[in-house]
Order: C-alpha cells, then sequence, then structure tokens
C-alpha cells in the first residue's frame, strides 16, 4: 500500500520548544519538506539567529550554527566563501533581522549573497518576553508599550520586504502568511522558489513569513491566525515584492 | 620554496598568513592596517582564496565566525577600536570553538584616539572584552620575521586548538620595512577536503553525522561542563604556548620587560646603560597570554629594579607584579597618545629610578 503521508526527514523526531499555536513549527517544516522534496538535505547548511529559534538546529534536519543576534547574514556570507556549491539559508526572526541585525541584512542582500534568508516575522520579541519589536504595528500592546505603539513615542513599523526591494542585490523577495492552509501551501511555494534560484545560481532570495505569537500576543491560537489574516497582513501586504526570473520572462 | 625580501610590515603579515594555509579574508577599512585588506584583496583571488569586505567590524568577525564554523581557514586583521567592536564575535567563536586568526595592528585610544602607535590594548587583548569565561592565546612579535614566523604557525594553532588565535603589533611594525625570510606555503584545505578533515564543521555533506556548531547551552549542567571542557584546552594551551625571551638577567642591576617595538627600545637602552656601567637585562614575553610569568623567577638577587616600558598607562604592570611577586620593586616607563620615549630618555628615567630604589 502507497503511504499518502509521511514526516520529512528534514524534521529531527522531536518535539519543538515552541509554544502551542505559534508558526515557527510550521515555518520549519515548509522548509525542511521542500529541502527534502529537493534532494537537498545532505548538502545544506543553516544558520539560526538568537530568538526563539535559536534552538532551530535542533529541530532542523541539516548542519547548522547560531549566530551571533543579527548577525546570521554575516555569517552565511562566510560560509558561503567556504562553500560556494552548498545551499545556505539563513532563519531570523524580526528582532534579530530587522532591529540588530539591520546592517548585515542590507548589506548582504545589496552584495546579492547566494543565500536565501527566511524572515519570521510575528512583530514581538517573543524570547524575551514580549517587547515591542521594530515592526510591532501602531497601536499594537507590547511590554514596553503597555498602552500600544505610538508613532510620537518609538516611529513607525519597519517594512523589509519593501525596504529591501529599493536595492538591486536581491533576485527575489517575496512576503507570504502562515494564517491559514492555502497561505501555507502559497509559502511552501514561495521558499521553493527561493532554493530553486539559489540552486541556479542566482543571488540574493528572501522570503518573508508572517507569523504569530499567541503568547505574548495575548490571544488565543485562532485569534492570533485571525489577527494575522485582518491587521498584520493589512499593514504588511503579502506578495512578490522583486523576481529577476520574472522580469526577465 | 622559502625567499628572503624586502618588505613591509602590514603586506608581510598578509603574505604570512597566506602561506601559513590562510584562503579567506573579512575586514574593515581601518588605519594603520588598511594596507593588509589592500594585499588581501589582490592575492588572495590569485591563490585559490576569496576576499571580501566587511559593512562593518560586526560583519567581519562574523563572516570568520560562518568561514570558521565551515571549516575554512579565516583571518581578520583591524586596529585597536575596530579590535573592541569585535569582541562580542570573539566570544562567540571560543564558546562555539571555532578557529579564526586575527591580527591587531593597534594605535592609540581611548575611544577613537590617535592613530599613532598604542599598547593600550593589552587590557583588551589579554583579558577579553567579551562576555563568558574564555581565552584567546596572543603573540606580540618584535620584528617583521618574528611576526611573520609567528603568523605562519597561527593558522594552525588555531586549528588545533579550534580557538582564535591573535597576533598583536602596534603602528610602528605595520608601517616599517626589513628584510624578511618568507616560509613555504603550507597545504590549504579545498572545500571538499574539509568533510574529512575537519568532520565538527557544518559543511553541508553527508558524512554520517549532522554537525552543529553553537554557544547557546540552555542546561546549567551542559553549560558548567562545556565550560570546564575549554578551560582544560586553555591548561594545555599555557602548557605550550607561553613564549619569552630573556636576556642578561643573571647579573643586571636593573630588568626591563617590554614586547613588541618597545622590546626593541629597551634593547638600545640596555647597551647605553651599559655603556655607563649599569648592567640591564631584560625580559621580552613573546606570548602575553599565556604570560610568562616564571620568566620572573630568574630574575637575579642583584636585581635592584624591574622596569616596564610601555605604550601605556602601565596596563603590563599586573602581570609583571604577579611574576615578581613583590621581590623586587617594580616601575613604569612610559609614554602615550602615540608619544615614543627615545631610548636616551629611557636611560635617564631608569637612572632616577635606580637612585629612587637604592
Amino acid at each position: 500500500m502507497k503511504p499518502v503521508f509521511t514526516v520529512t526527514k528534514g524534521m529531527l523526531p522531536v518535539s519543538t520548544s515552541y509554544c502551542p499555536g505559534c508558526t515557527h513549527g510550521v515555518a520549519h517544516r515548509i522548509i525542511m519538506e521542500t529541502l527534502d522534496e529537493m534532494g537537498l538535505l545532505g548538502k545544506t547548511i543553516g544558520v539560526a539567529p538568537i530568538g526563539c529559534s535559536v534552538v532551530a538546529h535542533q529541530f532542523m534536519n541539516v548542519d547548522m550554527c547560531e549566530a551571533a543576534h543579527g548577525r546570521a547574514p554575516a555569517v552565511a556570507s562566510g560560509i558561503r566563501r567556504v562553500h560556494p556549491d552548498k545551499v545556505v539559508f539563513t532563519y531570523q526572526g524580526d528582532g534579530d533581522l530587522a532591529s540588530i541585525g539591520m546592517g548585515e541584512i542590507v548589506h548582504a542582500a545589496a552584495r546579492g549573497e547566494k543565500f536565501t534568508t527566511f524572515f519570521i516575522n510575528n512583530g514581538i520579541y517573543g524570547m524575551t518576553g514580549g517587547q515591542m519589536a521594530p515592526t510591532t504595528l501602531i497601536g499594537q500592546r507590547s511590554t514596553t508599550s503597555v498602552d500600544g505603539r505610538s508613532r510620537e513615542q518609538a516611529g513607525m513599523p519597519l517594512k523589509i520586504c519593501e525596504l529591501l526591494a529599493t536595492l538591486d542585490g536581491p533576485d527575489y523577495i517575496e512576503r507570504v502568511s502562515l494564517d491559514s492552509p492555502a497561505h501555507i501551501r502559497a509559502a511552501k511555494k514561495a521558499v521553493r522558489k527561493a532554493f530553486e534560484y539559489q540552486v541556479a545560481g542566482k543571488g540574493f532570495t528572501f522570503v518573508e513569513l508572517l507569523s504569530t505569537c499567541p503568547t505574548n500576543w495575548g490571544l488565543t491560537p485562532t485569534e492570533a491566525m485571525k489577527r494575522m489574516r485582518e491587521e498584520v497582513t493589512a499593514y504588511y501586504p503579502l506578495g512578490v515584492y522583486k523576481d529577476t526570473g520574472k522580469e526577465a520572462e | 620554496m622559502s625567499e628572503k625580501v624586502l618588505m613591509k610590515g602590514n603586506e608581510a603579515f598578509a603574505e604570512a598568513v597566506i602561506r601559513g594555509g590562510v584562503r579567506f579574508y573579512f575586514g574593515y577599512p581601518i588605519t594603520p592596517q588598511s594596507e593588509i585588506p589592500e594585499f588581501m584583496s589582490r592575492e588572495l583571488p590569485k591563490r585559490g582564496g576569496k576576499f571580501l569586505q566587511a559593512e562593518s567590524e560586526l560583519g567581519a568577525i562574523n563572516m570568520a565566525y560562518g568561514c570558521g564554523a565551515a571549516g575554512g581557514n579565516g583571518f581578520i586583521s583591524s586596529s585597536s577600536p575596530g579590535i573592541a567592536l569585535m569582541q562580542e564575535g570573539m566570544s562567540f567563536l571560543c564558546g562555539a570553538e571555532v578557529p579564526v586568526t586575527l591580527l591587531n595592528v593597534s594605535r592609540g585610544g581611548p575611544g577613537i584616539g590617535s592613530i599613532q602607535p598604542g599598547q593600550a590594548d593589552y587590557n583588551q587583548v589579554t583579558r577579553g572584552g567579551g562576555n563568558g569565561d574564555y581565552r584567546i592565546p596572543v603573540f606580540a612579535p618584535a620584528s617583521i620575521q618574528e611576526a611573520v614566523d609567528i603568523l605562519y604557525e597561527a593558522p594552525s594553532i588555531a586549528d588545533k586548538y579550534r580557538n582564535p588565535v591573535m597576533v598583536l603589533a602596534d603602528g610602528l611594525m605595520g608601517q616599517m620595512m626589513e628584510p624578511v625570510m618568507l616560509p613555504e606555503p603550507k597545504h590549504a584545505f579545498t572545500s571538499e577536503e574539509i568533510p574529512a578533515a575537519k568532520p565538527w564543521a557544518i559543511s553541508g555533506s553527508e558524512k554520517g553525522e549532522r554537525s552543529v556548531v553553537k554557544s547557546l547551552r540552555l542546561q546549567p549542567e551542559v553549560l558548567e561542563a562545556h565550560v570546564e571542557h575549554l578551560y582544560e584546552k586553555y591548561a594545555e594551551m599555557e602548557k605550550e604556548l607561553e613564549k619569552v625571551e630573556c636576556e642578561g638577567l643573571e647579573d643586571a642591576e636593573v630588568v626591563f620587560v617590554a614586547f613588541g617595538t618597545m622590546a626593541r627600545l629597551a634593547r638600545e637602552a640596555m647597551e647605553l646603560l651599559e655603556a655607563q656601567g649599569i648592567k640591564a637585562g631584560m625580559i621580552r614575553p613573546i606570548s602575553l597570554w599565556p604570560y610568562p610569568y616564571r620568566a620572573f623567577d630568574g630574575i637575579s638577587q642583584k636585581t635592584k629594579a624591574v622596569i616596564s616600558v610601555e605604550l601605556s598607562m602601565g596596563q603590563m604592570l599586573q602581570d609583571i607584579n604577579l611574576g615578581v611577586k613583590g621581590r623586587v620593586p617594580v616601575r613604569l616607563i612610559h609614554r602615550v597618545g602615540g608619544m615614543l620615549p627615545t631610548s636616551l630618555e629611557v636611560v635617564e628615567k631608569t637612572k632616577k629610578i635606580l637612585e629612587e630604589v637604592r
């Protein structure tokens, strides 16, 4: 009998440490399933960030290292110089990438570094307990903006896809969401496209995955999905922000 | 093939690490070492290597971390304020046991300080500015030849211990020219050779066991065991890497302690003092960590004072006192801010100190 579903070898057979309803698990799975389906598991090197997913290497079944806070794109640039023929990716949260690591991500993108960055944007510092992130929406409560983020006090949230799309270095930039089965399937397509571009020798590829943090949003997992679908995507529109493959067609 | 050539310090340093097996350079421009990235950008691509100019020193040290974690032999050079920015990275490299060769062509401080030579990085490089329990071997050569010999071996030492290794030069050494004998190039690992040569490295290859390079250890007992393991390694380094040169300690009335270019100046002062009938000796630490404390046991009964000659406000005095153990008065002759003492100035100050301690 042919099995209709098997668990990907890309994920190690252990429980993750992520909170119930958090979408890190979904993001991990679609990335690792894609590598598995493309036959790349034994040829891939991943870089984990600082944040909840610092432990991604305990779940993702490829060679991995941790990077200092925000420095994953620099670390991946170093790895890429040593192993020009492997698949390299970074997996980074919004505090890591959009705040402390802004210099590294912008320059890696501008250099057209041949690796893929998966940007998990849940609009909050999860691991440290729910502080305001550079991506926290106006009005959103956090432990450092208890009355809700205000423009006067903290400025405006950063739109990373839009910002990186102004650069000539990247080959592919897309924002996806993990709020529904249909969107998760679309997200997996984006992940695959990024890896396909990388294998084809193209430059920097970037997929932003809008994610939930029910624990620090103070919502149930279902409410968190609803908020992401309605409020978060309103500020962070889904879509392809750059695709040199398409432009060439 | 080894060959004798006349070279500027910074270029000789770069050539030495390439011959020592380095194929990857990451750096950010900073005076007085900018000839090194310039040289590397020209030379590495010709020799199967790669040069990458980083967006900052933070970028550079973390690129080197990625390179080392992936099994490559990386090299970074910078100068004092740039080295300060890299301290977080050095803590990560030590915690994750990633090798890299570092060169600090030091200048004046604090802050942006000056671009003139200085030795006020002593505490920064021997004590470390990063967080946690870690150590980095530091060598302070006094000639371009000695720097070349140390830099040639540094990548192998870094690989052996899976730890960063630092060479501390100063702006004077970087800029001066001296004849040097360049050693025969060592074999540099290709990316295909890495999985077998460094099975711990993240090489993205199907080698049986998956590799993870990390410094996070959330369980207290696991982190404790890891730090104990690091310190067993550091104990080995203390046994194997200590390097010192002692001169004329048997009958010296005064003993200078100096490293790098200040040792050359102290050497001149020794000759001038000898001509005036004062016997001077010298302890020249070549490794600043591990520090050659035992060398101070060679100081004789005849010695009236031990004098540190430094381009800092006496940062080495703490180590000297640990070596001297109160047996002889310890004094300091120093200039800072990029000012250098002359050998005559050292002679005069030494005579004053001797009068005072007699």
